[in-house]
């Protein structure tokens, strides 16, 4: 293929967006380069371990956002759904006295219930879930209040694991490059595992040279961010776990039978019943999980601010995790997306949020930036839509 | 090749009405391997109350669905599917943001451990194609990127992957162009070259007389006649379509 041919190609494969998170993180490199320009501290591992710490609560939200978005639905009530959890958390073990685990078990059984009720309303009943959804967001946000109750702010003891997990719990450098040489490895076994049964199977293979580049490209890029936290801190171990979180269901989601079936039904529910797809149950899990993750994402808040109170998951979590799985590349329409959106997204709108910060500008510029991205971001998705269709 | 043997599904006197509207009206058929069997019929004829009662879709008032010469009660699809009746209708039910291989697999992954595998998936898909001279660019696009006829001759090979007997196409060529519905009418060759008995419904006589060994004309309900395609006329199987005597 010659340089014209590939550069037509590549337009075309991102006008259809069938490069995946590849632009978006290159908006993310660009967000940051600008941003360094302006204001040297930007960039500094300091400023970058915070910014994933402070990412890794709401990314764990974004990345339920994406599984439900994925079966062409949309939950509005994530938010809340964690702030819920974060009551839960922090009312069961400080005010009740229970141990620790046992109310962060209570929080995530309470972002399966929702979900449950969720998956039901709309595979019983069929009402649109956005509208579901929105009320719940209205109950559950009520929910939490009363949970809360009169005081309304319950704080957790710092010497707590959950908070020194999600506030100073660092993966020690061994453990770091131990991960990265495991992934490393992980990843190029797999690609030679492919490679080989496909060359036996007479199918069409990668060059070679592209399986190499590959992993060396991964083992570089996880190199560089491993070593460069270093410096300050290091990894968080709240970030890890997100980030583990989002390559497990980015497996899931490609290659197992339940990924393949919840991209199936959020392309076209009725084809995929009719192909023998157990439609309903999809809607549950991809509910369930949704909402769970949004549980989740309450504890990990709880631990990282060592207390609940009534704005918890209120004011912009909510629409921060939609937004960062849209800008992130996961299609509102359906079946398209992946999970890696959820932390390239959350990267994009936690950077922007820094950035701004850092240059004294308050919350209203913050709000503005974000919603202009977000407006961009859906505006490339419905392009990219009518690019596929026509 | 209609002579002594059994054919692999029939109809015997089948009626359906649906309330005072007769959709079908004592109507006999018979399909049997290697043999294309087309009928045709003016809008509102009864084909697509044939189709549904040959796949299971629906249950006749009337009549017997014979599968091998033994009477049959096809109560749903599943039923017809687990009998060798395999049924691709008109809007094909593929999802276009899955690949090739992701809609032929669909409900039915191969599995290595947890995971998929999608090197046999693959591997099968295009031998499938291949049998059935189907152009597709590459296995792995999007349905959404391929071209009516390519994205029926998906929906056909899927039907093949229960290795069914018969298959019945509803209204196959009604989307197509005509460069689409000669590769079609090549692909319906080659079932039958399988060993296929393939039934097809159509109000395109040329595209029928092209393909069919036998044509079936349903006028109003009815069975209108039956025609060897090889040895009938146009103007014939039009005028036992319209029902205008020359």
């Amino acid at each position: 293929m010659n340089d014209l041919g590939l550069a037509a190609s590549t337009w075309q494969r991102l006008r259809t967006g069938d490069l995946g998170v590849l632009p978006v993180a290159v908006v993310l490199v660009l967000i940051g380069l600008v941003f360094q320009a302006l204001n040297p501290h930007f960039l500094s591992a300091d400023n970058l371990v915070n910014l994933t710490q402070q990412a890794a609560a709401t990314g764990v939200i974004a990345l339920g956002v994406v599984l439900t978005l994925h079966v062409g639905q949309i939950d509005l009530s994530v938010g809340a759904v964690s702030g819920l959890a974060a009551a839960v958390v922090a009312v069961g073990s400080v005010q009740l006295g229970w141990p620790l685990w046992l109310a962060v078990l209570a929080a995530l059984a309470v972002g399966v219930l929702v979900g449950s009720i969720y998956a039901a309303l709309h595979t019983r009943l069929a009402v649109p879930s956005f509208v579901f959804t929105l009320a719940g967001l209205l109950v559950i946000t009520g929910l939490q209040m009363r949970v809360l109750g009169p005081t309304g702010s319950v704080n957790l003891p710092f010497e707590w694991w959950l908070v020194r997990f999600c506030q100073t719990a660092f993966l020690a450098p061994a453990t770091s490059w131990a991960i990265v040489a495991l992934v490393v490895a992980g990843y190029a076994a797999g690609r030679v595992t492919d490679r080989v049964r496909r060359v036996r199977a007479e199918l069409p293979v990668a060059p070679l040279w592209q399986v190499v580049a590959r992993v060396v490209a991964l083992a570089a890029g996880l190199s560089v961010v491993v070593a460069y936290l270093g410096t300050n801190r290091g990894v968080g171990a709240v970030f890890a776990l997100f980030v583990g979180l989002v390559a497990l269901t980015d497996l899931m989601l490609r290659r197992t039978r339940w990924g393949r079936f919840v991209r199936a039904v959020g392309g076209d529910a009725e084809a995929a019943r009719k192909a023998g797809v157990p439609v309903r149950r999809v809607f549950v899990s991809a509910f369930v999980a949704c909402s769970t993750l949004a549980a989740l994402g309450g504890v990990l808040a709880v631990g990282r601010l060592a207390a609940a109170n009534q704005g918890s998951g209120a004011g912009d979590t909510n629409l921060t995790a939609i937004a960062a799985a849209v800008i992130g590349g996961t299609s509102l329409f359906g079946g398209r997306g992946s999970a890696w959106s959820a932390l390239v997204g959350i990267l994009v709108v936690q950077s922007i949020s820094t950035g701004l910060t850092l240059l004294n500008l308050d919350q209203s510029a913050r709000l503005v930036v974000t919603g202009l991205v977000l407006a961009v971001a859906v505006t490339i998705d419905a392009l990219q839509r009518r690019a596929r269709e026509a | 090749m209609t002579g002594s043997t059994v054919p692999v599904l029939a109809l015997l006197g089948v009626s359906k009405s649906y309330g005072a509207a007769r959709a079908l009206v004592d109507v006999d058929l018979q399909v049997h391997a290697h043999e294309v069997v087309a009928v045709i019929g003016d809008n509102g004829a009864g084909k697509s109350t044939l189709v549904g009662a040959l796949t299971g879709a629906l249950v006749p008032d009337e009549g017997e669905v014979l599968v091998d010469g033994s009477p049959v009660t096809l109560s749903d699809p599943s039923v017809a599917r687990g009998l060798g009746i395999a049924a691709v209708f008109q809007d094909l039910a593929l999802c276009a943001n899955l690949d090739v291989v992701e809609n032929l697999y669909l409900g039915h992954e191969a599995q290595r451990g947890p995971l998929l595998d999608e090197v046999t998936m693959e591997k099968h898909a295009w031998e499938l194609l291949n049998q059935l001279a189907a152009r597709v660019p590459s296995v792995r696009v999007p349905v959404a990127a391929l071209s009516g006829g390519q994205r029926q001759a998906v929906a056909i090979a899927r039907s093949l992957l229960g290795e069914p007997r018969v298959i019945v196409l509803d209204e196959p060529t009604a989307a197509l162009g005509l460069r689409q519905t000669a590769e079609f009418l090549t692909l319906v060759e080659r079932l039958r070259e399988r060993g296929h008995g393939v039934l097809l419904t159509s109000h395109s006589l040329a595209d029928v007389q092209a393909v069919a060994d036998r044509i079936v004309v349903l006028r109003l309900g009815r069975t209108n006649g039956e025609f060897d395609a090889a040895r009938t006329s146009y103007e014939e199987l039009l005028a036992a379509v319209t029902g205008i005597q020359r």
